[in-house]
């Protein structure tokens, strides 16, 4: 049984893989394949929460990934709404995520994708990723929990979704109603179907297989258990498949697509998203899965994201590629850190008062 | 047999509460878990720990009874 688990993770892994080297030989930026935060980011341009031209476009993928994680659960039965476990506080925390993946440009995935690349930035990105991970794990060990989800109606579970629907209708229907980038990663695109096949197909695996770049490592520390981490390790390799037989495989830290190579601000941005990953209880990816299964939580995470996205840009936080974060970004990241270990200590504290 | 409730907590944190219990109860427990993910997940931990596990699926939940 665990092999079969393994062998469907790795398997999950290898079509995130090829469609993220699929997605970029079609018109999608370098090294991005379909990174959360990155499109995130876009698509929050795209509904003029933020204004800076070079990142505006409704990414079908992550429209694809919350239908496609909504249709499968609701087959499969996995579709609960839920909802009730401290939203605030996951809002904040996915705005916090967001700014940490903005500085060191890219989520868990894309910093995957990215080392399958060659860019060694991101391995700098994956030692930071890795320590917050950890980080958050003592506070787990010590009792931390954001606290129960209580069931919710349908219509709770179902509002992301039909937005998410919604939003697609309109982007097809009524373009001119969104901003599009003209140059820059935001230009940058696969053809639409493709993207949303795309989307559909990995949030559907990813529900599946319940795939998160933060839990295979989070169970390492926890329990020991490598079956997650599984998934993590095929999307590297495919990756690196695949950017071999295309020749886009440059190994070194300079002239990498949309990066930087301040280590201390990749480690740091990373670090956040680590901690932060750890408390809402997956990555960014992983919130969009369980929106998609009905977790309005989930949902507070990827509209916290989104917020996080448009601050991120509209007060100069983001990193912009090549020259690394401003003094904004890296104020904003030092004390979204500070945030989450205040968040983290003062739960754990209380947790561990009541027990 | 010991039952522990983790309806309505998410991943990891059933995991982390069956690691507890079962120190306190090492012969066996009860899990009850409300979603496939922790069922999964608390069966995979309890399997590797050497307890055989027995699924009874109930009304929107799981009862998982760990046995050595």
């Amino acid at each position: 049984m665990r092999f079969a688990e393994k062998g469907k993770l790795a398997a999950t892994g290898i079509i995130i893989g090829a469609a993220a080297v699929v997605l970029t030989l079609l018109g999608n930026p370098g090294n991005m394949g379909f990174c959360i935060a990155c499109f995130l980011r876009d698509t929050a341009g795209a509904l003029h929460l933020h204004t800076t031209p070079i990142v505006e476009y409704v990414r079908p993928e992550i429209i694809g990934i919350i239908l496609g994680s909504f249709v499968l659960s609701l087959i499969s039965g996995d579709f609960r709404p839920r909802g009730g476990s401290s939203p605030v506080l996951r809002f904040i925390i996915g705005f916090i995520v967001m700014i940490g993946a903005l500085v060191f440009l890219g989520c868990p995935l894309r910093m995957v994708i990215r080392l399958g690349g060659g860019d060694l930035n991101a391995l700098v990105g994956l030692v930071g990723f890795i320590a917050g991970i950890g980080c958050g794990c003592i506070f787990l060990n010590n009792g931390f929990t954001l606290g129960k989800a209580e069931k919710q109606t349908n219509v709770e579970g179902v509002a992301l979704p039909f937005i998410t629907v919604l939003l697609f209708v309109l982007f097809l229907a009524v373009p001119s109603l969104f901003l599009f980038s003209e140059s820059g990663p935001g230009s940058m695109h696969a053809p639409v179907a493709v993207a949303l096949l795309a989307g559909l197909i990995v949030g559907a695996a990813a529900e599946r297989t319940r795939l998160c770049m933060a839990g295979g490592i989070r169970d390492i520390f926890i329990v020991r258990d490598f079956t997650l981490i599984s998934g993590f390790v095929a999307i590297f390799i495919a990756v690196l498949i695949g950017n071999l037989i295309g020749g886009s495989f440059h190994l070194g830290f300079s002239d990498q697509p949309v990066s930087h190579s301040m280590h201390i601000w990749n480690f740091l941005g990373m670090f956040a998203v680590g901690l932060g990953s750890v408390l809402l209880g997956g990555c960014p990816l992983r919130q969009l899965i369980l929106a998609g299964e009905g977790s309005s939580d989930s949902a507070m995470a990827v509209l916290g994201m989104i917020v996080g996205a448009a601050f991120a840009h509209n007060f100069s936080l983001a990193s912009s590629a090549n020259t690394g974060p401003g003094i904004n970004g890296k104020v904003a990241v030092v004390a979204g850190i500070v945030i989450l270990l205040a968040i983290a200590s003062i739960v754990t504290i209380r947790e561990r008062r009541k027990a | 047999m010991k039952e522990l409730d983790t309806s309505g907590y998410s991943c990891p944190e059933p995991v982390i509460m069956t690691k507890k219990a079962l120190k306190d109860s090492p012969e066996g427990l009860i899990v009850i878990v409300d979603n496939r993910a922790s069922k999964e997940n608390v069966t995979r931990y309890a399997t590797a720990l050497g307890y055989s596990v027995e699924t009874e699926e109930g009304k929107g939940n799981w009862k998982l009874k760990l046995s050595k």
